[in-house]
């Protein structure tokens, strides 16, 4: 272990069946992360690119190797460099979904799918095929060679070799990046739904937010190798100190449900603990469960609440933290009801409106955008 | 026409060319397998000694072949002590130094087509419990199959058309090792020159034709040199 190495453990839950800890030095890069992971729900590993994510992914799954590495899963210990302990790839039981699909060109989709199951234990419980085939609407494939498959089909199929497995967790690393917007809009759905259906737990690799906010359950930002910050999507995005938040596109989602529409003025009212949101009308049933993303710089802070404004959404918040990590930019921490926010305004408002922790203030929300 | 010896020397020849290009298969295929994976620091002496009969005059080949088998030899004494004699000479003589010196036409082909496959597929065959060895015949031999073929069709092709190693090791013996570049060459110093055309016009053909399907079916995926 190096000296004076900070490590993060990450708080997300009591029992953590999955422990990973690495180390590694490539020069101009370095590793070094210790996490804590649930064993289920999806946890995306958030980042930049050249944040070390692949490479953690990667190295959970056995394809490289730490030189200082512990890993254990559902009790199993994967790898353990002080005891020389380094279980290879294919002996993990793990799911892999590639950036590029990799379906082996020489076989069809069958042939894929069927790849990996010759090769596990009759007496592991394999999982139902048919119905992963049914969720990502893949049956009428089968025979098709890989070369046959647009590029989303074959990331569904991908997908299916993975899961076909049955296997105790599902790796993937950046498996949208090569689909164009409406292919992504097309797979993204299946992948909650799988996870919800199958409970595996699922380590996703993304640089994208888009991504991050409708999938997440647990974030785990990355930065320069190291954890910069996890825990559940909404506090661990409305954090003000973390590099994703000083980024121009930096937003929090907040989870909320449906409690009621204003037909006439084509608007929806959204409830979370501690307010109402007031969103364009969504054809949502009352009750629905939605994620609402609201961009940082969409959002003003007021000290009272403003008689007269145009803006629906002013809502009573806490400053909970201030950030100052960019010339003339001011990231601010809100707490809104139980949901975090984050507010980017100029250095001078903030000194203006003698902004601290702890203080009370009004938000306005310009602009909401539904992820799910 | 062809003579009855023309033809003795013909089948001779296919016999050589096939054993020699069956064994270069057997040994080329882990030899390639290596060079394309293998980081150490041998690699580039493996890679230089494989090669080395594209470069070298084929006479120096056959004269340290003709050393270190003959009686005096490591390798002599070796197949002495085995019982099986010397091997200059004979018909395995020719057939080992046959695969020693076309083996970098099979060998690199493979090696060509061994790294085009890359390391992602390998990757996900481990995600997908292969083994390494099981990886290797269910995902990298029926990837590399236009690299076997070319592997195969020029291993065959160069042994045919080989010559110095031969009359150096093999000698001019009717039967045994006379092959069918060792014939053209009696046939020229005897001057018929007649029976020359004949053996040298179907050799031409055979070679042009082996090249054409190479460039055309195969494809010039892996065509060294």
């Amino acid at each position: 272990m190096k000296a004076g190495a900070k490590t993060r453990i990450c708080p997300i839950e009591m029992i953590n069946p999955i422990s990973a800890r690495f180390q590694l030095d490539y020069g101009e890069f370095q590793l070094d992360v210790d996490l804590n992971l649930p064993g289920s729900g999806i946890t995306v590993l958030f980042g930049h690119s050249g944040s070390g994510k692949t490479t953690l992914l990667r190295c959970i799954a056995g394809l490289q190797r730490a030189p200082h590495a512990y890993l254990e899963v559902n009790g199993n210990i994967w790898e353990d460099s002080r005891r020389k302990l380094f279980l290879p790839a294919y002996q993990r039981s793990l799911g892999y979904v590639f950036q590029e699909a990799n379906l082996f060109p020489h076989l069809s989709v069958a042939g894929n799918l069927q790849y990996g199951l010759k090769r596990i234990a009759k007496s592991a419980a394999s999982a139902d095929l048919q119905h992963i085939l049914e969720l990502l609407g893949i049956e009428h494939l089968l025979e098709r060679m890989p070369d046959k498959l647009s590029g989303g089909e074959r990331q569904r199929v991908a997908i299916a070799r993975a899961l076909a497995l049955n296997p105790e967790i599902l790796l993937m690393d950046e498996p949208l990046a090569s689909l164009d917007f409406k292919r992504k809009q097309e797979i993204l759905p299946f992948i909650s739904q799988l996870q919800r259906e199958l409970n595996i737990p699922v380590l996703y690799v993304t640089h994208s937010r888009q991504e991050a906010g409708q999938l997440a359950d647990q974030l785990v930002i990355l930065s320069a190798g190291r954890v910069q910050a996890c825990g559940p999507l909404p506090e661990t995005l409305g954090r003000s100190d973390t590099q994703l938040a000083q980024d121009m596109d930096a937003a929090s989602v907040w989870q909320v449900r449906v409690s009621g529409h204003e037909a006439e003025y084509y608007l929806t009212r959204v409830a979370f603990n501690g307010g109402v949101l007031v969103l364009p009308l969504l054809d949502a049933a009352i009750g629905t469960p939605l994620r609402v993303q609201i961009l940082a710089r969409d959002v003003s802070i007021v000290l009272k609440s403003p008689a007269a404004t145009s803006i629906l959404n002013v809502l009573p918040a806490t400053v909970t933290g201030i950030s100052e990590q960019t010339p003339g930019q001011s990231v601010i921490g809100l707490q809104v009801g139980d949901q975090p926010l984050l507010a980017h305004i100029t250095r001078k408002s903030a000194a203006l409106l003698g902004l601290w922790p702890g203080m009370a203030v009004y938000v306005q929300i310009k602009g909401t955008s539904i992820l799910n | 026409m062809i003579t009855q010896a023309d033809l003795e020397t013909l089948l001779l020849t296919f016999k050589v060319a096939s054993l020699a290009t069956v064994f270069m298969l057997l040994l080329g295929t882990p030899l390639a397998w290596w060079l394309t994976i293998t980081r150490s620091s041998w690699k580039g002496g493996v890679n230089a000694l494989v090669a080395l009969p594209l470069v070298l005059p084929p006479s120096v080949l056959g004269f340290y072949l003709l050393v270190l088998m003959g009686p005096a030899g490591p390798v002599g004494k070796f197949t002495i002590w085995l019982g099986v004699g010397t091997l200059p000479f004979t018909f395995a003589g020719l057939v080992v130094a046959s695969v020693l010196y076309s083996l970098p036409f099979v060998v690199q082909p493979l090696q060509t087509a061994f790294a085009a496959i890359g390391q992602k597929p390998l990757e996900a065959a481990a995600t997908l419990r292969a083994s390494p060895l099981d990886t290797f015949f269910s995902v990298v031999l029926p990837l590399a199959k236009p690299g076997f073929l070319t592997a195969t069709i020029l291993g065959f092709a160069h042994t045919v058309g080989e010559f110095g190693v031969v009359l150096m090791v093999g000698g001019n013996i009717p039967d045994k090792t006379r092959v069918v570049s060792v014939q053209i060459y009696n046939h020229v110093e005897a001057l018929e020159y007649r029976e020359a055309h004949w053996l040298a016009g179907g050799l031409l053909l055979f070679s042009f034709a082996v090249l054409l399907i190479l460039y055309t079916v195969v494809k010039p995926q892996a065509v060294t040199r």
